[in-house]
């Protein structure tokens, strides 16, 4: 039995390391000749490295994600006969091999052992579909010394090393050389250094000037609450056509009933915010089209309607958008809604709401407040059937007949579901919630 | 009424720095005027570097004759060498005048108005000159002082006589017997070495331990072999106290005890010290650096408007610094973006054997902070320095350990000055070893030896 080590091939023109992004074998495993072991991505292509001889994996030199130098040793196999790994030179020796060292591979071929993927295999770019992962994003066109220097790196404080023509070109285009990476050796700055700075943006013809082109990247990985909204919208934009109506509202007899409630109201009472009167507003345009409570299985096909009204309030907080629901609104009064918007407002941003306090509602509504705007175009929170926004509420003039009065006024942006709420249905729902904010007594009366 | 000129740029002093402030100036389309007092060239041309290496290369010429006459392994016999220092005198003189008269040739090609006089400051913008016809003002936009600097004199050894300054010692009638020369510094050695060659007996009195404190003993040491051989004597930590009996000797202090030395001429080269008085500038506000004009890295002084340049500014003195200067000050006052960025003063000392040291020294580099690797190459193996009879000296290259860039170069040895143009390119570069090394050095020549040196501080050397 003889060891027989593979490593990374040259896989292609001017390419010195490569990202291992998948195994196709696990340590242990018995492969076959020519089959795949491994892919690697280059910032070309991605390229699967095949195996040249029947054996057994008994060593992987990369992990997933890892940058491996060409030359550099990725899988042990064991196999029959001598294999290429010179009894006295140890395994462990080759395992700390630097994964940065660019030897290619052609160099170490004295040895007649090295694998030359190529002669045997030829090395196959892979499907396009077989890209693996998330090419580290090459940055967009900034010549070839853009941000890190090929020489080598000045220590901070320490002089631009440039000649004299160099420093001279800088200094009439305003180009301050700190600020220059040299690409050449020790770090020397060259007219073509120059030129990608000033390409970049770093110079100013005819004067000095402090700003840069910032031509940085930061890979910011989409997990957890992130990745769910992300996920959520995704969802909710593919499945769901939407249909957006705006109307104003006059909310100038609101307002004076919200402040006048805000002055009397016992300490035990939270502060009235727009959104309990709309709420009740809403469960009672609800109890007139009961569609406006519903879910749509599509899955299933059914529409199911539900009895109770939970009503989504969606909340900012720290990690993202949360939409805790108030549940059985056609239960509560006003201020009981009030009460329980507070209290799952304070838990979204406190991250301690249940999973049965952040679901089942039907509908959501979202407020942004004095940052609300005149129009939104709110995104239903799927599998919702609508969701209404609501804009910033603005003093204009109105016409009242005889002459412009002031009026505070705000608008209504709602979306709904489109395949089970027509464009007539969503003017209707809206138009009636307008009628009770506009007329407030009309929220309270029991008929 | 009194004559009133007007200028965009005036220049106080047609030295080195000033005339090329106002060519390059001129060349600009600047309105400009300057101002001089003595002849055009300032001290460089008239009394400094060139008439100095007139008598140099005169003395060195009578050396080699001298060295004929005496047994030349050359085969060259020739009869008993003399020299009419008058003569040479006089051919150091015509040159001089052939550089000034270009001088002035130069700047009425550049459009600059040239007067004659004493410049005073009245104010920031209004200077009065007093020429041979009376005062004239000068009102400007912006102001060059580019007064220079003057020989410094030895409060006990006042400029007279026999004691003489560099000036005099350049227009000698003949080789004073014995010469004494007080301060050790480049000017002094070169002149006493010169003299040395032109028959004179010099004995040279220096307050330090050691000759010419600007470079370190590895250089200076085929300067003190070359010296004894020349018959000079170094009075080393020795103080010159004053002029003994009748003025024909002078009376120096070592170790606590007094000497008396025999002086025709005693000439006193004790350094230099910038002209910031007698032109006014008490009517200005100007900043202060010590005994120099305080200037930021576009010379500009502490007045808007002024800027200074050349000696008067600081060390080194030396002419090809103040021309630099005089350069970038005409086109910052263009409104060109100029900034003083130069990696390297080269330095040249026309001793013999000569030095030349561009950058740093391996100690100034060490204690810049720098890990160096450093190595010298002789040229005693050196094919083109053997055929020159030029063997004593060495090129020596200091180079960053880490990424190999020179940061000095230096060379003592017959002919090395001329290296200095190899060394400050490689060094304004930025070169590193291997570009040094990688460079054909034409064969045979004594710059074989930068290459050798640079392959040597790589560890292969050829030729050594």
């Amino acid at each position: 039995m003889g060891e027989f080590v593979i490593k990374l091939p040259d896989v292609g023109e001017g390419v010195a390391e490569a990202e291992l992004v998948e195994w196709f074998v696990d340590e242990g495993a018995n492969v076959r000749e020519d089959e795949v072991l491994a892919a690697v991505m280059t910032d070309k292509a991605t390229v699967e490295i095949p195996s040249p001889v029947e054996g057994k994996v008994i060593w992987r030199g990369a992990k997933i994600g890892e940058v491996v130098a060409v030359g550099s040793p990725i899988i042990r196999l064991e196999v029959e006969g001598a294999g290429n790994v010179k009894p006295g030179e140890a395994s462990t020796k080759a395992k700390e091999a630097p994964k940065k060292e660019s030897k290619p591979a052609a160099k170490a071929k004295p040895n007649g052992a090295v694998v030359e993927t190529k002669a045997s295999q030829p090395v196959t770019p892979a499907k396009a579909g077989a890209q693996i992962g998330v090419s580290a994003g090459s940055p967009p066109a900034r010549g070839r010394t853009g941000g890190e220097a090929l020489g080598a790196p000045r220590k901070e404080g320490e002089k631009p090393l440039a000649s004299p023509a160099v420093r001279k070109r800088a200094l009439d285009a305003g180009v301050d050389l700190r600020r220059v990476a040299g690409s050449g050796p020790a770090g020397r700055i060259t007219h073509e250094d120059l030129d990608a700075f000033m390409q970049g943006g770093g110079g100013a013809p005819g004067g000095a000037r402090a700003r840069t082109a910032d031509t940085s990247v930061k890979e910011i990985p989409v997990i957890g609450m992130r990745r769910k909204i992300a996920e959520k919208m995704e969802t909710a934009n593919a499945h769901i056509p939407h249909i957006t109506y705006v109307d104003e509202v006059d909310v100038t007899a609101l307002e004076d009933l919200r402040a006048k409630l805000n002055k009397e109201r016992r300490d035990d009472q939270p502060k009235l915010t727009i959104l309990p009167f709309l709420m009740r507003a809403m469960a009672r345009a609800i109890a007139e089209q009961p569609q406006l409570n519903s879910l749509y299985d599509d899955e299933e096909g059914v529409v199911r309607q539900y009895g109770g009204m939970h009503m989504g309030v969606a909340a900012q907080t720290g990690a993202g958008l949360v939409v805790p629901v108030v549940r059985h609104v056609e239960a509560r009064g006003l201020w009981d809604c009030a009460a329980e918007i507070a209290r799952l407002a304070e838990g979204a941003r406190a991250g301690t709401l249940t999973r049965e306090e952040l679901t089942g509602s039907t509908i959501t509504i979202t407020s942004l407040g004095a940052l609300g705007g005149i129009v939104t175009t709110p995104v239903i929170n799927y599998p919702e059937v609508a969701i209404v926004g609501v804009n910033k509420i603005q003093i204009q003039p109105r016409w009242d007949g005889a002459a412009f009065v002031p009026r505070k006024v705000m608008n209504l942006s709602s979306s709904f579901d489109h395949r089970i709420i027509d464009g007539w249905n969503a003017a209707v729902f809206v138009q009636k919630i307008k009628g009770l904010l506009e007329n407030p007594a009309a929220i309270f009366i029991e008929d | 009424m009194t004559k009133e000129h007007h200028c965009k740029l005036l220049v106080i002093g047609a030295g080195p720095a000033g005339y090329v402030a106002a060519i390059r100036a001129g060349q600009l389309g600047l309105d400009t005027i300057i101002i001089e007092s003595n002849a055009l060239g300032g001290t460089c041309l008239n009394v400094g570097c060139i008439p100095s290496k007139a008598i140099i290369h005169a003395a060195d010429e009578f050396a080699k004759a001298q060295h004929f006459a005496g047994k030349s392994p050359l085969g060259i016999a020739v009869k008993t060498p003399a020299i009419d220092l008058k003569k040479t005198v006089a051919w150091k003189d015509a040159i001089v005048k052939r550089l000034t008269t270009g001088v002035g040739g130069l700047l009425k090609k550049s459009k600059v108005r040239v007067l004659a006089g004493w410049a005073t400051f009245k104010d920031g913008k209004t200077v009065e000159v007093k020429t041979k016809d009376g005062a004239e003002i000068v009102r400007a936009e912006n102001v060059i002082i580019a007064t220079g600097s003057v020989p410094v004199e030895l409060p006990f050894l006042p400029f007279g006589g026999n004691v003489i300054s560099s000036t005099e010692a350049l227009s000698l009638d003949a080789p004073p017997k014995n010469l004494v020369v007080v301060g050790a510094g480049y000017i002094g050695l070169e002149l006493g070495i010169a003299y040395a060659k032109l028959g004179s007996k010099v004995t040279v009195v220096e307050a330090l331990q050691r000759i010419l404190p600007l470079y370190d003993n590895e250089l200076t040491r085929p300067v003190a072999k070359r010296m004894k051989a020349l018959g000079m004597h170094v009075h080393l930590g020795a103080k010159a106290k004053g002029l003994g009996k009748g003025g024909k000797e002078l009376v120096i202090e070592v170790d606590g005890k007094e000497e008396t030395l025999p002086a025709d001429k005693i000439l006193v080269t004790v350094g230099r010290k910038p002209l910031t008085e007698g032109w006014g500038r008490e009517e200005l506000v100007l900043d202060m650096d010590g005994r120099f004009i305080k200037i930021d890295d576009q010379c500009r002084t502490s007045m808007r408007g002024i800027y200074a340049i050349g000696d008067v500014t600081g060390e080194p003195m030396l002419a090809h610094r103040g021309m630099a200067q005089g350069e970038m000050v005409a086109e910052i006052i263009a409104g060109e973006n100029r900034r003083w960025n130069k990696a390297a003063i080269p330095a040249v000392c026309f001793t013999d054997p000569e030095i030349v040291s561009v950058g740093l020294s391996p100690d100034e580099a060490k204690a810049a902070g720098h890990e160096i690797k450093t190595a010298l190459f002789p040229f005693t193996a050196n094919g083109r320095a053997m055929t020159m009879e030029a063997e004593d000296g060495f090129v020596r290259v200091v180079a960053r350990a880490d990424n190999h860039l020179i940061l000095g170069v230096q060379a003592v040895g017959g002919g090395v000055a001329e290296l200095s143009a190899a060394f400050g390119l490689s060094i304004e570069m930025g070169a590193r070893l291997e570009d040094i090394a990688g460079v054909i050095h034409a064969h045979p020549t004594q710059s074989e030896a930068f290459h050798e040196a640079s392959l040597r501080t790589l560890g292969h050397a050829l030729h050594i």
